[in-house]
């Protein structure tokens, strides 16, 4: 797997935590929402905080279907389960959550699950879907 | 546990149809092709036509939109300490039948540990 690829996949780790972390962030300053006051909601978008988490969210689909395009489903789900690992230690840093032995124990299974996955090929032959051939703009 | 057919009832609907979207926007992507590539000889703008005009990327984004609505009905039935772990980690062995059975992946020992080592740990993170 080439630098691109690894990129990619870095991308979707840290823009989906960086999103989680930011929307976290932006909900608990906005306060619990009531479907009585759902346009609350509405506005809570436009609040700096929340805006970033949806941008970075965005910028996490759009690496996710990349690395989708590239790598298999069984690959990329377990690869980017670190994000996982990464949201938590970004909880305990800037919201000053609480990590428990419990937590520190699942963070090392999914350490291990990453590893056993990422040593071996992201896209197996044989699976379903047929890339479709363009010509290149401007070819015939 | 009064409510313990709605609760695992809304946390299998999450898991069904996030499976379902998952497995949909995969299958969307490897019929696109490695999206570097297409840019690379087709650039950008024929690129994003390529990936946005697949209708099977459309039906995986409407299960992920479904799998948010039974995510919110199943934290207004049972507790996030419940639904979040049990929805992840139950999403993930999903994941790796539907990879297998439906995207016809080679899903080898490895990646079922993979899958199976994962889940475990995401139960574990999410308590």
């Amino acid at each position: 797997m080439n630098f691109r690829k690894r990129a990619i996949l870095a991308g979707v780790v840290v823009f989906g935590a960086c999103g989680d972390v930011a929307l976290s962030r932006g909900m608990k300053a906005v306060g619990a929402l009531s479907l009585s006051h759902w346009t609350e909601a509405i506005s809570a978008i436009f609040t700096p905080w929340v805006a970033v988490g949806i941008v970075l969210l965005l910028a996490f689909f759009a690496s996710y279907l990349t690395a989708l395009s590239f790598a298999d489903l069984t690959y990329v789900l377990p690869a980017t389960a670190v994000g996982y690992i990464l949201l938590a230690l970004m909880a305990k840093s800037f919201l000053h959550e609480n990590i428990s032995p419990w937590r520190w124990a699942g963070i090392a299974l999914i350490a291990l699950g990453v590893g056993f996955v990422t040593s071996g090929p992201a896209k197996t032959a044989g699976a379903r879907g047929q890339a479709q051939h363009l010509p290149p703009v401007g070819g015939a | 546990m009064t409510h313990w057919p709605y609760t695992w009832g809304s946390i299998l609907a999450v898991v069904a149809a996030s499976t379902a979207g998952d497995g949909l926007t995969s299958l969307a992507m490897k019929q696109s092709g490695d999206v570097g590539k297409l840019y690379r000889s087709n650039g950008l703008g024929r690129t994003i036509k390529v990936v946005l005009g697949n209708t099977t990327l459309w039906i995986g984004v409407g299960f992920m939109a479904v799998a948010f609505f039974a995510l919110l009905f199943a934290l207004s039935w049972a507790d996030v300490s419940l639904v979040a772990p049990a929805s992840a980690s139950l999403t993930f062995i999903a994941n790796a039948i539907v990879g297998k059975l439906f995207l016809r992946e080679q899903v080898d020992r490895r990646r079922w540990l993979a899958a199976i080592l994962v889940a475990a740990g995401v139960a574990l993170v999410a308590r």
